[in-house]
């Protein structure tokens, strides 16, 4: 078992080898007729990270996703992937991406799609994607148009891990699934990515799920980044603050802080901020949970980014080349 | 080999709360020294918990002396929580026996020396953490 330890990686340190970033972008945008998916998109996703892909639909979770999986063409900037760049040929052997439909041939039955799998991937890894297959009781003889959504997933996913990723693309993985299927694709997910160090970067509604399964987060809206990194540090950077309003508002003193979200509740006021320096006395404080972190940003999406750590590669003494 | 059962609305941290069951199952006898824990693949498996929440609990276990993070073979049990102290000859043991026979001395029932004891426990322990029965 050489898995524990393995994950505690060593880089955070700034500026590592290229190889350290699964994920780097540098002012990439996206645009498309009707107007800008994503846009000044700058962050750094270490590699063997879990990686939570978080925003409002729209927001432009899934064309990223698309950028780092050859679907998709960048407009301006740069994204590589393991330090090449996300678009050369070199990177293809290295990622697998699951869209939302999962597209697989439906007159295919499972053995010939596996096969297809060995076919077009020189690392494959036949026996552990037929293992996966397996592991769900489907028949290798069954059509793929016959099988149920989860164990449609389950095959899409033996295909993913068979390529032997070192960064897996999921774009809502679990979303059409019934919740013992989704219970049993994301032990499936999680046991494979811990594994094998796989960095995962993947997008979700779901927040609960998202708050054990993630040690990193990704957070977009109206097509811009507003949060990036472990959720060690992006966590507690927030504070919950309850106090008394001040003519029915939250206190001017609050403004001393970055205020994400206020709310007034009768004489009360609820808040959530980063705080800068100390937080008054006067008021209670509390540390937020992932899910309101997460919530708050989702609603109030013009709250200025904050990007921690390695993830900011424009931060001092992280400019690496 | 024990399984974690993680409560997601308890708001109590995930790594905490296998710390408190590794130690739950040290008490109870369900873990003994030498035992080997989960490996974070296993819990990411049957719980969906980040691997790194694992280790943290793994380290905060070797922090309070009860396992060992030994590289490449996997996390240890490396001390039994079945207290000393309920053993025959042990001098709490004793003291409560000893107790326990003045009161009866006294002319307390079973009932009434329990209600004392409970009521003592509660003072000691509030809000029932720990083993129930």
């Amino acid at each position: 078992m050489g898995i524990e330890g393995k994950r505690v990686s060593d880089t955070e340190l700034p500026g590592g080898p290229p190889g350290a970033w699964a994920l780097e972008a540098r002012g990439l945008g996206k645009r498309y007729r009707r107007g800008w998916a994503l846009r000044d998109c700058s962050f750094r996703l270490p590699a063997g990270r879990i990686c939570g892909l978080v925003g409002p639909n729209g927001a432009g979770k899934t064309t990223l996703l698309k950028l780092a999986a050859q679907q998709a063409t960048a407009t301006e900037g740069r994204l590589a992937t393991f330090g090449v760049p996300a678009a050369d040929s070199a990177a293809l052997p290295r990622f697998a991406y699951l869209g939302q439909d999962k597209p697989l041939f439906k007159r295919f039955t499972v053995a010939e799609t596996l096969r297809m799998g060995r076919e077009l991937n020189p690392r494959w890894d036949g026996a552990e994607a037929e293992r996966i297959v397996r592991a769900g009781d489907i028949p290798l003889d069954a059509r793929i148009g016959t099988l149920s959504g989860g164990q449609h997933t389950r095959v899409a996913f033996a295909l993913a891990f068979g390529k032997r990723p070192e960064l897996l693309l999921l774009d809502e993985p679990m979303a059409d699934l019934d919740p013992v299927a989704r219970d049993e694709m994301s032990g499936l997910l999680m046991a494979e990515a811990t594994e094998r160090g796989t960095t995962v970067l993947m997008s979700s509604h779901v927040l609960t799920d998202l708050e054990d399964m993630c040690d990193h987060l990704l957070v977009v809206a109206r097509g811009r980044l507003r949060l990036a990194g472990d959720v060690d540090t992006l966590v507690p950077a927030h504070t919950l603050v309850t106090g008394l309003a001040e003519d029915g508002r939250a206190p001017a003193a609050l403004d001393a802080h970055t205020v994400i979200e206020t709310r007034v509740q009768g004489r009360q006021f609820h808040a959530l901020v980063r705080p800068a320096g100390e937080l008054s006395d006067d008021w209670e404080t509390a540390e937020p949970s992932m899910e309101e972190v997460l919530l708050a940003h989702l609603r109030a999406p013009d709250a200025p980014a904050l990007l921690t750590g390695a993830s900011d590669p424009d931060a001092e003494g992280n400019s690496a080349a | 080999m024990v399984v974690f059962r993680i409560d997601r609305r308890s708001g109590v941290a995930t790594y905490l709360q296998i710390v408190r069951q590794v130690e739950q199952a040290l008490r109870m006898g369900a873990l003994e020294e030498g035992d080997r824990l989960p490996t974070a693949a296993q819990v990411a498996a049957a719980t969906k918990v980040n691997p790194n929440t694992t280790l943290k609990a793994y380290r905060e276990l070797e922090r309070r002396g009860l396992a060992e993070v030994r590289q490449g073979a996997g996390t240890f049990i490396t001390r039994s929580l079945a207290r000393a102290e309920s053993e025959p000859d042990s001098p709490l043991r004793a003291a409560l026996a000893e107790w326990m026979t003045r009161a009866q001395a006294q002319g307390l029932g079973p009932e009434d020396v329990r209600a004392l004891f409970d009521s003592v426990h509660e003072a000691a322990y509030p809000a029932g953490g720990g083993s129930g029965s």
